[in-house]
């Protein structure tokens, strides 16, 4: 069964090749998009049976498929390797992914490009395998490059808004900007290390560079770089509201379960080098910390549902490298996992809302859902709950973890676990506003779920339970960070604070938005409270600063240089040539006997010039 | 035989060819043109001709042959050219043929 593992992303990819190139009828095209998605999910479970059946110390597996390239010192091959760690984000993709493929059935069944989606679709998840499954870096970065590619090309999906275009650029070269970074760092490893084998590389770092030395340092961070703008985090966050301008199950697939933890597993995958530059991973911890802090508070006062949903992405990505900077990496994967669970949840349930509302977004518009779309609702809940990390549900067990962690943390981890709690509060205050906003309160609207199919129902069903109780699933994941400490659990206060926080979140939402409504409009009236409001409704106005700092000063160079100063020294050579054409031609009078006595001129000149030489040298 | 100096014979060639030279370049009547360009010729002849008889050599003499078998050569073509321009133009100034200016 284990050599079947690279039928696991060639499947999807033939997926991809069949959509894209022949161009079939769409009950066909639903089935080939599905189908090959489901059979590598199918294959997935059987490899993850047998390997989990093998002894936990012969849990890898290499598959050499061929050579890549090879260049001087340099190889790469392209093969791939199976740990646990690997195991687990195959899973994901592969599962996840599944139930997003059968939901996107029913969710873009009016559209008419209804191919071209499932064949992003499946190009996507092949490009996700060949990312988590690669053996060498350089392997991963094909498939880092490939998610990408596909982000770009399912955000501006429905092209025919400009917005939606513009969205695609955004993601694309924000993300490129950390793409760069870490390429950089590919070349930095290989000059120094002579090898981008991922396991080789991290031997080889370990034995021939010390820890906090400056190269090691600056790997890592390069590598953090990229890592930075592929999960969305601070500064690199700005892409990821905007990218859900594409269909919602692409928000649910890509931008929430699967290609934004990119990043994550790229810092769990080489964390042995990062564990060598004790800088950069405080680096990780303070950026996940800021970022989980700021995007919910961003998340708190936006009127779009899927922003919400995508502020809260970014804060949850923020709680998983808060997980790998305190060195927490099982906690990290293990929150990865549950957040695949219930925010592909709640961003297929706000997709279902979204399609009886007939594609209205503004959560203000809403209201009173509860007994109009039950489905919806039930889902909402099940995955707010997971989220706001209530007890027994999978959230809870994951960011109890990685807050545990956080607390015993050497380095101020005291200060780091307080932030995170206080996101914990917030996360508990957003995720009820959305629920009490859209679901109770006043009945605004007419919709009902008749246009919703089993396709839809059913992925939402699988993931509720999923949702519930996902936290009981054991990642075995201890032989891939050997390292790492055994995890501690939150005692006295500290526990008790970590629990009540989401708690006391919902509380505060409950009294704010279904209790009290006058009490929020009357903090939203008063002049500080619309400021704030104003100030996080753009995200920190971080848009306005990149808008000011980096596109306003390039788009004046560029405008500076419409007519290409560079070229301007040709243009001047042209124009002598030109001078010199007309002069030439002016003399072409067409009069014989201007030319004889230019002959005779000339003569006279030549045979001047050598009377005079003749003098002058001999 | 009175022998004439080489100067001499050079110095009238020079005058002969500056003479036929000025005259190409300022008659506008072609037919003088014609006849200035005979006189160049016979400059450069009488040239070949004094070399030769300076260094007693034959070389001069057979390309003043030469050069008297190329003007006739030129002015078969030259005269030929001449009926043309005059039977198109109606005239013989040179300066009326200047449809080749750039």
């Amino acid at each position: 069964m284990l050599n079947l593992l690279w039928l696991v992303p060639t499947f999807p990819l033939a997926g991809f090749l069949l959509l894209a190139l022949c161009g079939l009828p769409k009950r066909l095209a639903a089935w080939v998009g599905v189908g090959s998605v489901g059979i590598a999910a199918l294959l997935t479970l059987g490899i993850a049976v047998e390997f989990l059946g093998m002894p936990a110390s012969e849990q890898v597996f290499r598959q050499t498929l061929w050579q890549w390239m090879s260049s001087g010192d340099f190889t790469a091959t392209f093969a791939l390797y199976l740990d646990p760690l690997a195991l687990v984000m195959m899973c994901i993709i592969t599962g996840i992914g599944f139930l997003i493929h059968l939901y996107s059935v029913g969710y873009m069944d009016e559209d008419p490009a209804f191919s071209r989606f499932f064949a992003y679709m499946n190009l996507f998840v092949a490009a996700m395998l060949v990312l988590v499954l690669g053996d060498n870096l350089v392997l991963l970065y094909l498939g880092w490059e490939g998610v990408g590619l596909c982000s770009y090309l399912l955000i501006g999906f429905w092209y025919d808004s400009p917005e939606n275009g513009y969205a695609a650029r955004k993601a694309f070269i924000v993300t490129r900007i950390g793409d760069t970074s870490m390429a950089i760092g590919l070349f930095l490893l290989f000059m120094h290390l002579g090898t981008l084998d991922i396991q080789q590389l991290m031997q080889s770092a370990g034995d021939n560079w010390a820890q906090g030395s400056l190269l090691p340092t600056l790997a890592a961070a390069l590598l953090l770089g990229g890592a930075l703008g592929k999960s969305a985090q601070l500064p690199l966050q700005t892409w990821l509201p905007d990218a859900m301008a594409g269909p919602t199950p692409i928000s649910a697939l890509i931008h929430a379960a699967t290609m934004v933890t990119a990043g994550v597993y790229l810092i769990a995958r080489t964390h042995e080098l990062f564990m060598l530059a004790p800088e950069v991973l405080f680096v990780v911890a303070v950026i996940g910390v800021l970022t989980l802090l700021i995007s919910g508070f961003t998340a708190l006062v936006q009127t779009d549902i899927k922003r919400i949903l995508a502020f809260s992405t970014m804060s949850q990505l923020g709680y998983m490298f808060l997980a790998l900077g305190v060195g927490a990496w099982s906690a990290a994967i293990f929150h990865l996992m549950t957040h695949a669970f219930f925010k592909a949840l709640l961003f297929l349930a706000s997709g279902a809302v979204i399609i009886c509302m007939h594609h209205e977004q503004d959560i203000f518009k809403m209201g009173g859902l509860r007994k109009r779309l039950p489905v919806s609702f039930w889902s909402f809940v099940i995955g707010g709950l997971a989220l706001a990390a209530l007890p027994l549900t999978s959230g809870y067990y994951s960011k109890h973890e990685i807050l545990g962690a956080t607390h015993v943390f050497a380095r101020s981890g005291d200060t780091l676990w307080a932030v995170a709690v206080l996101g914990a509060l917030i996360t508990g205050i957003y995720t009820s506003r959305l629920i009490f906003v859209v679901f109770f309160g006043a009945d605004k609207t007419h919709a009902d779920e008749s246009s919703i199919g089993l396709n839809i129902k059913l992925p939402l069903i699988i993931l509720c339970v999923l949702s519930l109780f996902g936290g009981l699933i054991h990642v075995p994941l201890d032989r891939v960070f050997p390292l790492q400490q055994v995890l501690p659990h939150l005692a006295g206060t500290a526990n008790a604070l970590t629990i009540a926080a989401p708690f006391v979140g919902i509380l505060i939402a409950y009294l704010f938005f279904y209790g009290k409504p006058e009490l929020s409009e009357k903090v939203a009236a008063n002049s500080l409270g619309k400021m704030l409001q104003r100030f996080w409704f753009s995200g920190w106005g971080f848009d306005w600063l990149y808008q000011k700092l980096l596109v306003n000063p390039l788009m004046w160079l560029v405008r500076a240089n419409k007519k290409d100063v560079v070229d301007s020294f040709y243009h001047l050579i042209a124009w002598l040539i030109r001078l010199l054409h007309r002069l030439l031609s002016m003399s072409q009078t067409g009069r014989v006997q201007w030319y004889a006595a230019g002959i005779a001129l000339g003569v006279v000149v030549i045979v001047g010039l050598g009377v005079w030489r003749q003098h002058l040298w001999f | 035989m009175i022998s004439i100096p080489v100067e001499h014979g050079l110095l009238l060639a020079t005058i002969l060819f500056c003479l036929g030279l000025l005259g190409v370049l300022v008659r506008r009547n072609i037919i003088f043109v014609l006849m200035s360009m005979e006189i160049m010729f016979n400059a450069v002849g009488l040239a070949f001709i004094t070399g030769g008889s300076r260094w007693q050599q034959a070389d001069g003499q057979v390309m003043f042959m030469l050069v008297l078998t190329l003007a006739a050569a030129e002015v078969a073509v030259g005269l030929a050219l001449v009926l043309q321009l005059y039977k198109k133009f109606k005239t013989v100034d040179i300066d009326v043929v200047s449809d080749m200016k750039g």
